[in-house]
């Protein structure tokens, strides 16, 4: 197969980036996405050209590292799979494919295709935790947890922060990524005693992190790769409000 | 210089506990004078870095990943062990030490394995007050599952996911203390030196990826946790950045390497088909619960395995060791796919494959059953492979996954180095030859919440320290030092990529030192390596500038190291005249193709000290002795 691509060349923060264009010749259907830019790559590097940079490293959709903006959508054509996993037998043979990083206010470019998503790591420090110091833990089966909110908790706790739910959205909310931790430890017991607060700080977080507000388009959930449900976000708001009146 | 293992005095059953009390502490109030850098934020880094903070001191951590949920532990898939025994069926502290030291051939220390199993419920507990959402039977408790190498139900699981639910444990952990300021959090660096005044261990210095500029940091003891270094053979189940950099350079400084050619062949990945691909993928080891392995009876049988019938297949696990089955441990399921597809009973296009057959247990169970337990893995062998393995069996081959070589570690788990400790993969301790499933989360986790929290205190409570600067000479030396290497490596301007060179490199591993390996093949390996390494310093293509970030560079770095580090793996495999575990030395095997031990001669850690002036090293030994469990031959029969 043969591509035209449409890259986002940007050298730093602070310079303006503009797309360029790349062939991508010879590319078998079996190949991920990244293998086709570490094709692209290898033609730059052996004409001694500065590579197209690309958050990467597990490589089966698990880091949450990669993400790219692929013709308009957050990691791609297919649903749920990030875009180290998407295949490029998903692509018709000869078209322009057009590369984006993830656009939004509170994900700065670093450089080309990759962004500075510690506005995420903002929001877990805000609360997205159970504070429980090592050692002081009881035993283990001490609390019984009733199978089916261990197993939605886990469908929140699944996430792996990405941020293709704020790329995707059209008010760059993170509202998917924030509602899947507030959710996952409200389902559990061991979550209850911080719920009030948990919920407070890590929406003040986001709110100063120059994220926008969630109005229900639910675009995340369709490009989410890890198809976390906006179940989430009606939880979420659940708890906004019980921590707010109760 | 002799090696002191530290073990402490005592019955195995006490000596934890008695080494706990015999250490000295750090009172609360003086733990805020020590600062302590954790490089790396996997299950071991950030389980550290978290419980250390928790106890006052002043930590810096560091990852070359943006975020510490990053790191390659979020990979990790089928479950972490804890004899809690609630499936009633006879485990104990007891038995995962019994199983642990047999699995690893009889080539780990006594004493840290028994540690490791006494602790490992308490990682369960911690887990389960952090909110890790494990799997659970409908009366609301915890449910396990079986491994390889035990037949015993001790396995914890988060579905497909367990490495990830930890580590956003650990990470979460890690979070609340970088709020409270008492871990300083530094993303996207590299640790590219170690720095030592007055031998001591005292400071890194890093590179700071976006920008590129070297970054020191100086503390009064530094922790490695930096995973392992299986990425040598290129192809491997690793994450792709996952790398050797920061332990080969300690180790160049002075911390001996343990047992370095003892790296794991995990035998349930899918198999490669074709050069362009980047990495090996993973399927969990768990799924030889439920699938049974087999080949054609026929060589080159090329049918769809659907129309092989039932007595025209070879479930070969089964047949040789009816009593593990499917579940024998690792280096020996891999050994023996190997074996198969050599002999030319491998299926799919390249031969280079055996089947994972799920046709029985959905026919039993249901395919939602297995759907609920599997799903994640099967969607992501569809995504690879467009197969559906719902309905067709899996192609499996092996592939490295794991290296339980590592840095040398006394029980305290500090290397020789003094003040300089490594924990997690990176270490050498804990799995001896081989290393059983879900034992690695629970090493890491062990180590980073249980243990070294209370074995630095002793270290910080007893050293001498002087005041130590990020301006003085030492770092300033090594800055120059790593500017020195990367103007070199820019400068070459050569006609092959890192890649390239790399997987050559790979191949010779593979080929050479992998899960079969004999004297004549590790010779010529040991030519080789010198020649890839000169070619990769004449001939290697590095673009782009120091000055901004720059992922080719990066990777030139850790591949500069990776051609030394094949070079000492050889070194150690010829020097281990035995088979043990996943190191399999083809004159010294049985009749019947398992691995023959020479424990007269090999009861022993291979501790490699580094002599400067090229590759040149000093064999040391920590003589092994096991007291409670007896050295037998291990069988799966
Ligand atoms: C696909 C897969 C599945 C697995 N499944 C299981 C399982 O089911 N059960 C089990 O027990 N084990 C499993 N393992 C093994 C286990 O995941 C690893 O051994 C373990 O997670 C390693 O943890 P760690 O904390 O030692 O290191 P890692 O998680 O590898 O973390 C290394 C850290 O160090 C940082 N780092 C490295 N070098 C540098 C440097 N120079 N400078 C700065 N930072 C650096 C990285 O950024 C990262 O934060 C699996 C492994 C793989 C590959
Ligand atoms: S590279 Fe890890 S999720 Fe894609």
């Amino acid at each position: 197969m043969n591509f035209t691509l449409k890259i986002w060349r940007q050298q730093n923060r602070t310079s303006k980036g503009k797309f360029i264009e790349y062939q991508a010749i010879n590319i078998s259907p079996d190949m991920s996405f990244l293998e086709m830019l570490d094709a692209v790559n290898r033609d730059l590097t052996k004409k001694s050209e500065d590579n197209i940079a690309f958050d990467h490293d597990c490589r089966e959709g698990i880091c949450g590292s990669c993400g790219l903006f692929i013709n308009g959508r957050a990691h791609g054509p297919q649903r749920g799979v990030t875009t180290c996993e998407l295949r490029m037998r998903h692509f018709v043979d000869g078209t322009t494919i057009t590369v984006e990083p993830w656009r939004s206010r509170a994900f700065p470019v670093i450089k080309d295709l990759v962004v500075d998503r510690t506005a995420f790591e903002r929001i877990i420090q805000a609360g997205g935790y159970v504070s429980v110091d090592t050692g002081s833990a009881p035993e283990a089966s001490s609390i019984p947890v009733p199978k089916a909110n261990a197993d939605e908790a886990m469908d929140a706790a699944a996430c792996i922060g990405c941020g293709a739910c704020a790329a995707a959205c059209k008010n760059s909310s993170p509202m998917l990524f924030l509602s899947a931790k507030v959710s996952q430890f409200a389902l559990l017991p061991q979550g209850n005693a911080e719920r009030r607060i948990r919920v407070q700080q890590m929406v003040k977080q986001m709110d100063e992190d120059g994220f926008g507000l969630c109005s229900n388009t639910y675009a995340c959930e369709v490009e989410c790769p890890k198809k976390i449900s906006v179940v989430h976000i009606a939880r979420m708001n659940r708890e906004f409000l019980r921590a707010k009146f109760l | 210089m002799a090696l002191n293992s530290k073990i402490p005095e005592g019955p195995i059953q006490q000596k934890w506990d008695n080494h706990k009390f015999n250490m000295k502490l750090v009172n609360a109030a003086n733990k805020r004078k020590y600062s302590v850098i954790v490089v790396g934020t996997g299950l071991a880094g950030a389980s550290a870095a978290a419980s250390l903070a928790e106890l006052g001191y002043n930590v810096i951590s560091m990852c070359y990943h943006e975020s510490p949920r990053r790191a390659h532990s979020i990979a990790a898939q089928g479950g972490i062990n804890a004899p809690k025994n609630y499936k009633n069926d006879g485990d104990s502290i007891w038995r995962l030490f019994y199983d642990t030291v047999k699995g690893g051939d009889y080539r780990a220390r006594e004493a840290n394995v028994y540690r490791l199993a006494q602790v490992s419920g308490n990682i369960i507990d911690q887990c389960v007050a952090q909110g890790v959402p494990f799997g659970r039977e409908y009366g609301g408790l915890l449910d396990n599952r079986s491994f390889g190498g035990a037949q015993v139900s001790r396995t914890f699981y988060a579905r497909g996911q367990t490495g990830q639910q930890l580590l956003l444990g650990a990470y979460s952990a890690l979070s609340r203390q970088i709020k409270k300021g008492s871990v300083k959090f530094f993303g996207r660096r590299e640790m590219l030196d170690l720095v030592l005044i007055d031998g001591q261990a005292r400071g890194v210095v890093a590179r700071n990826l976006e920008t590129g500029t070297l970054e020191s940091f100086a503390a009064d003891a530094v922790i490695l946790a930096t995973g392992g270094y299986g990425n040598v053979f290129y192809l491997a189940t690793l994450a792709k950045y996952s790398n050797g950099t920061a332990i080969w350079k300690a180790h160049k400084k002075g911390a001996f390497f343990g047992n370095p050619c003892f790296t794991q062949i995990h035998p349930t990945c899918i198999p490669l088909s074709s050069d362009y691909q980047s990495k090996l993928t993973l399927m969990s080891e768990s799924l030889r619960n439920d699938g049974r392995i087999w080949v054609p009876k026929k060589q080159g049988d090329k049918r769809n395995p659907k129309d092989i019938p039932e007595e025209e297949r070879d479930y070969y696990l089964e047949r040789m060791y009816p009593s593990f089955g499917n579940l024998v441990p690792r280096d020996v399921a891999s050994r023996r796919a190997k074996e198969m597809c050599d002999k030319g009973f491998g299926v799919g296009s390249t031969g280079l494959a055996v089947y994972l057959d799920f046709a029985d247990t959905i026919k039993r169970n249901g395919k939602e059953w297995v759907e609920e337990k599997y799903g994640n893995l099967f969607d992501m062998y569809h995504e690879i492979t467009a197969e559906n393995a719902y309905e067709t069996p899996m192609r499996i081959y092996p592939a490295v996954h794991y290296t339980m070589g590592g840095l040398w570690v006394d029980y305290n788990l500090m290397t020789t180095i003094p003040g300089l400790y490594t924990i997690g993969e990176a270490n050498f301790s804990d799995h001896g030859a081989n290393r059983l499933g879900a034992s690695a989360l629970m090493q890491g986790l062990a180590d980073g919440y249980f243990i070294i929290p209370y074995t630095i205190g002793d270290y910080l409570a007893s050293a001498k320290f002087t005041k130590v600067k990020t301006d003085d000479a030492m770092f300033k030396e090594s800055e120059k030092n790593i500017n020195a290497n990367i103007n070199k490596l820019l400068s070459i301007k050569g006609k092959q990529t890192v890649d390239e060179i790399h997987k050559k490199l790979g191949k010779v591993m593979y080929d050479y030192c992998g899960m079969a390996r004999n004297l004549a093949g590790l010779k010529k390996a040991l030519e080789i390596i010198p020649q890839l390494r000169k070619e990769f310093y004449e001939d290697v293509m590095v673009p782009g500038s120091a000055d901004n970030f720059n992922p080719e560079l990066e990777k030139a770095l850790r591949a500069a190291d990776y051609f030394e580090i094949a070079e000492l793996m050889v070194t150690d495999a010829i020097h281990r005249e035995e088979s043990c575990g996943g190191h399999l030395r083809e004159e010294y095997q049985t009749e019947d193709g398992e691995a023959k031990r020479n424990d007269d001669k090999f009861s022993y850690v291979s501790a490699w000290e580094y002599k400067g002036n090229g590759m040149n090293w000093e064999l040391h030994k920590e003589p092994l002795t096991f007291e409670n469990v007896k050295q037998a031959t291990r069988s799966y029969k």
